[in-house]
């Protein structure tokens, strides 16, 4: 006897029992692996008495997480037992423990197809079931004519299965299609509800695949439509009720399918209003089903070309979901009318107030949802309203969102405001409110912005004196107040301002203020060198300050930040040997142009966004050249002009301008970097000029040369070699000063997108008569938001000295997406060659 | 489309845990591991429904049990909801005063029922009476 050598295996009760007593997780894995040994072992005996049992315990064990795999081949075994008890277990194995291995598929293809065919309804259930849920694409190839002869079964039991097996079939195996189209179509005339739930999924899907079948279905849509006229109107089956509704489930897939064949299509469209009006206006909303139905119904009036009527019936009833105590409901509101709102604005304005209490919402989804939905009902009629619901959204909403919501309300006051005043107080109440939140692109296009507004320039800068003076830890209000000061100081005097007391400080109060922010420890060094520029143009604004500001300015020329340190050193050299060039250095900027463009450029397409700020700037620096001609005194104004001309004009190599005036040349000396540097997109070069480079470099996100004071001995220039899609590669080149026919180019690329770029790989190729030489790039990896680049050194040897030309190819991913770029770079300047 | 369905005690220990969308092991437990985590999280306060990478996430619980599971976008939220209640009920109904250790002594009969109520991820019968005649069936012949 078998059970002399072996103990009778544990029943499954008492192993349930035994690792449900087990204390800890160690007891718990003793007991599972001394069972699983167990089983091992009597799998290994051919015995067939307890392998039911085993199985059966393995499926537990499996299911509390540990290896149950090895009871593939049991499961097999019992599936081609002709036990009803053994099959089941074997099947329910098969479902739980089969993964994607051919081999053991083939094993179960043949007892499937058996079993599909076997006289025991029962025994064919369970062989549809289990290749609903393990199918592969080859069973299907299989079993596909079995499954479509049991479709057509009068067994409503067993075709109910078979038609959701097709379906597995379908999504296995689309080519298959055809041979099932005619047996589904038969479907819909049937009275079981299993069926017609189950032939509706059918359809859905084949329409979904193939616009083919989607075509011959619409001829099916008078018979969905009586089906779902019955199924409201006579609730012919009790069973299936759920709550009082009849069967829920068929009328929430029936109008799924009804919106599948209504989409685009007019005349279907036509034929399910009058329908779709009726369940939308009898559904019982007592109870949650009854939401589950008006909400796919919602959805198929939003989805096909319905009246206009019922489009207004469906937000409205969206408009009743908000209002729902149930958060699942006013969760499923917001996400339907995030989908039709660009489509249905009216109608979505209507509920506006409900959209807005749900920006009070405990469920951080639904708040975000809202948030979103509500800068999407916002125009120039509501502004002021949303405004203030959105503030106060601002203040108290999850930081993770506060900068997206900082940057939501500057554009929609921007498009919307109603007047400057309003719009300017918005901006600081986001400023002071978001604080550190509110990004980077924003100062400069609020800059920008206050800048324009010349009417408000006493009552904004004082504001946002007054704010900075409270809280000076806010980087970009500190930003955006340092650079109004430096600009606009003098109107902290103006006591003429409407509607608002004048504030009462002196200079030396303003100058300290400023000196705090270069001092704090909590200030960025980018809120430090706006701050480091401001004094320099106060001490023009305020005479009796100058003294201290050289001094405080002074100090910065030890500073370990090169930027800083940069800055104070050209600043102080404006005090100590150009100062009577500084107060008309430092004369107020003239406004900016183009700026609709340039405030979307920063938020969006910004290759092309960046050529229209370059070409923005340079006819600032040029105006700024005609404001001083008529300004300071002759002999000056020349230097200067001489200095901004060969920002616009073609190179002129230092060593070729004539130094003529001593003035002049000391300040060519100081500059000489620019003169020869500067070709086109030079202007941040001229920091030392204008504090506008500040906007400049906050917007195009270009560092600082820092070799602005280096006099270089070669020649060397810098321009676009490539811009695209907020990809912008510059090239710096460079005489080599010892080999005279080799060109040294220095790539850099920067990223203005809001996502990084990856993998990024630069190759460059020239004609036959030059020799290019690319050495390894600093990295692969570009941060977005100009947060940095990679550079990459390339060494062209010229020997025949003719005109360079080079073609470039970009590869990197985006967004997830794996971009190709080729480009042809013939702008280098003939000086690198002759 | 329903991709999987978990039954799972208060505690997050996993009890039921059907898949209708082939996943390797490893990541399935992973998976698993990761949203149960999540809903038991959440609490009554936030909505029952989710978006998790590529699918919805849509949890209820009741008393000890919570009921998980992923559904593609295109499936109704509130009625995949209010279809927990239905597995619910027809539990409910199989075993008198259901409980936890009902589901976790009867593996194979709870498979069952859900083998009845979903193939592939679809819902097939809605009706408790039908879905749980087979089962009632099995035991006669039993006995």
């Amino acid at each position: 006897m078998l059970s002399s050598i072996m103990p009778t295996p544990k029943r499954l009760r008492d192993l349930i029992r035994e690792i449900r007593s087990a204390r800890t997780a160690a007891d718990e894995r003793a007991v599972v692996q001394k069972e699983c040994a167990a089983i091992r072992e009597s799998f290994r005996e051919t015995d067939n008495t307890y392998r039911c049992r085993n199985v059966a315990k393995l499926l537990y064990i499996h299911m509390l997480g540990y290896p149950a795999h090895f009871g593939q081949l049991e499961c097999l075994k019992l599936i081609a037992s002709q036990r009803f008890t053994d099959k089941r277990i074997g099947y329910l194995g098969a479902m739980l423990l089969l993964d994607e291995r051919q081999d053991i598929h083939l094993l179960v293809t043949n007892s499937l197809k058996n079993d599909l065919s076997h006289q025991t309804q029962y025994i064919q259930s369970l062989a549809l079931c289990t290749m609903g849920s393990i199918c592969s694409a080859e069973m299907s190839r299989d079993l596909a004519g079995e499954i479509e002869k049991l479709i057509k079964s009068s067994n409503a039991y067993v075709k109910k299965k078979a038609i959701l097996c097709a379906f597995r079939v379908l999504r296995k195996v689309p080519d298959l299609m055809e041979m099932f189209i005619p047996s589904t179509r038969a479907l819909l005339n049937e009275k079981n509800h299993g069926v017609l739930l189950t032939a509706v999924c059918l359809i859905t899907e084949m329409c979904e695949k193939s616009p083919d079948t989607l075509m011959h279905f619409r001829k099916v849509v008078p018979q969905l439509v009586r089906i779902l006229k019955n199924l409201i109107m006579a609730g012919y089956s009790p069973e299936h009720d759920v709550s009082g509704v009849s069967d829920p489930f068929l009328q929430v897939k029936i109008l799924h399918l009804l919106r599948v064949l209504g989409k685009n299509d007019v005349e279907a469209s036509e034929t399910m209003n009058d329908i779709l009006a009726q369940v939308a206006t009898n559904t019982d909303t007592s109870k949650n089903v009854g939401h589950a139905i008006l909400y796919e119904i919602v959805l198929t009036i939003m989805g096909i070309k319905s009246e206009a009527g019922l489009r207004v019936l469906a937000v409205n009833i969206l408009g009743r979901f908000l209002l729902n105590n149930d958060k699942n409901i006013r969760y499923v509101a917001l996400n339907t009318l995030l989908r039709v709102v660009s489509a249905d604005n009216n109608a979505v304005q209507r509920h506006r107030t409900t959209i807005v209490d749900c920006l009070k919402d405990p469920d951080i989804s639904i708040r975000r949802r809202a948030v979103e939905l509500s800068f999407a009902l916002v125009n120039s009629n509501n502004i002021r309203g949303m405004m203030k619901e959105l503030l106060s959204y601002l203040e108290n909403c999850d930081p993770e969102f506060k900068s997206d919501c900082c940057s939501n309300i500057v554009f929609a006051a921007e498009k919307y405001s109603p007047n400057k005043r309003w719009h300017i107080d918005t901006v600081m109440k986001v400023l002071t409110t978001a604080g550190n939140y509110v990004k980077s692109d924003l100062v400069s296009i609020l800059i920008q912005m206050i800048a324009e507004t010349t009417q408000l320039h006493a009552y904004t800068v004082q504001q946002l004196f007054l704010a900075m003076q409270r809280d000076i830890s806010q980087q970009p209000l500190v930003q955006v107040a340092s650079w109004c000061i430096g600009e606009y100081g003098e109107q902290l005097f103006n006591t003429t301002v409407e509607d608002a007391e004048a504030i009462n400080v002196t200079e030396e109060e303003v100058v300290n203020v400023l000196e705090k922010v270069l001092i704090s420890k909590m200030s960025a060094v980018e809120t430090k060198e706006y701050a480091i520029t401001a004094l320099l143009k106060l001490s023009t604004r305020f005479k009796s300050m100058s003294e201290k500001i050289k001094r405080i300015i002074s100090v910065y020329s030890r500073s370990t930040n090169v930027e800083l340190q940069q800055r104070s050193v050209e600043y102080t050299s404006l005090f100590d040997k150009y100062d009577q060039m500084r107060s008309a250095l430092l004369e107020q900027m003239p406004l900016m142009e183009n700026r609709s463009k340039s405030v979307f450029a920063a938020n969006g397409e910004t290759s092309e966004g960046n050529d229209v700020l370059l070409s923005t700037t340079e006819n600032v620096v040029r105006t700024n050249a005609e404001n001083k001609q008529h300004i300071t005194a002759p002999s000056v104004s020349q230097n200067i002009l001489d200095l901004l001309d060969v920002s616009s004009s073609p190179v002129i190599p230092s060593k070729q301008e004539p130094p003529s005036k001593s003035g002049g040349v000391d300040l060519l000396d100081l500059l000489g970097g620019v003169a020869s540097l500067a070709t086109e997109p030079a202007i941040p070069n001229l920091v030392p000029v204008a504090p506008s480079v500040n906007l400049i470099d906050g917007l195009i996100g270009s560092a600082a040369h820092n070799n602005l004071l280096n006099g270089s001995a070669g020649f060397s220039s810098t321009f676009t070699a490539f811009s695209k899609n907020g990809l912008l590669v510059e090239f710096a080149c460079e005489r080599d000063g010892g080999q005279p026919t080799v060109t040294s180019i220095s790539m850099k690329a920067t990223n203005s997108t809001p996502t990084p770029i990856s993998e990024f790989v630069f190759q460059a190729a020239v004609p036959k008569s030059f020799q290019v030489q690319l050495e390894s790039p600093s990295g692969n990896f570009i941060p977005p938001l100009n947060g940095g680049g990679v550079t990459q050194l390339i060494k062209v040897s010229n020997p025949q000295k003719q005109s360079i030309r080079m073609r470039i190819r970009l590869t990197y991913k985006h967004n997830g997406n794996s971009v190709t770029e080729m480009g042809e770079v013939n702008s280098f300047p003939p000086e690198l060659w002759q | 489309m329903i991709k999987f369905l978990l039954l799972v005690n208060k505690h997050g220990q996993l009890r039921i845990s059907k898949h209708y969308q082939y996943m390797e092991k490893e990541d399935k437990q992973r998976l698993e591991k990761e949203l149960i985590g999540i809903c038991l999280k959440r609490g009554d306060k936030k909505s029952s429904f989710l978006e998790y990478q590529d699918f919805v996430l849509i949890y209820r619980c009741y008393v000890d049990l919570f009921f998980i599971a992923g559904v593609t976008k295109d499936e109704n939220e509130i009625a995949i909801y209010e279809f927990f209640h239905l597995i619910l009920e027809t539990l409910d109904k199989y075993f008198p005063k259901l409980s936890e250790v009902d589901i976790q002594f009867n593996l194979d009969k709870v498979h069952m029922i859900l083998d009845e109520m979903i193939i592939n991820g679809n819902i097939v019968e809605t009706s408790p009476v039908r879905i749980l005649a087979p089962i009632q069936l099995l035991d006669t012949a039993k006995r």
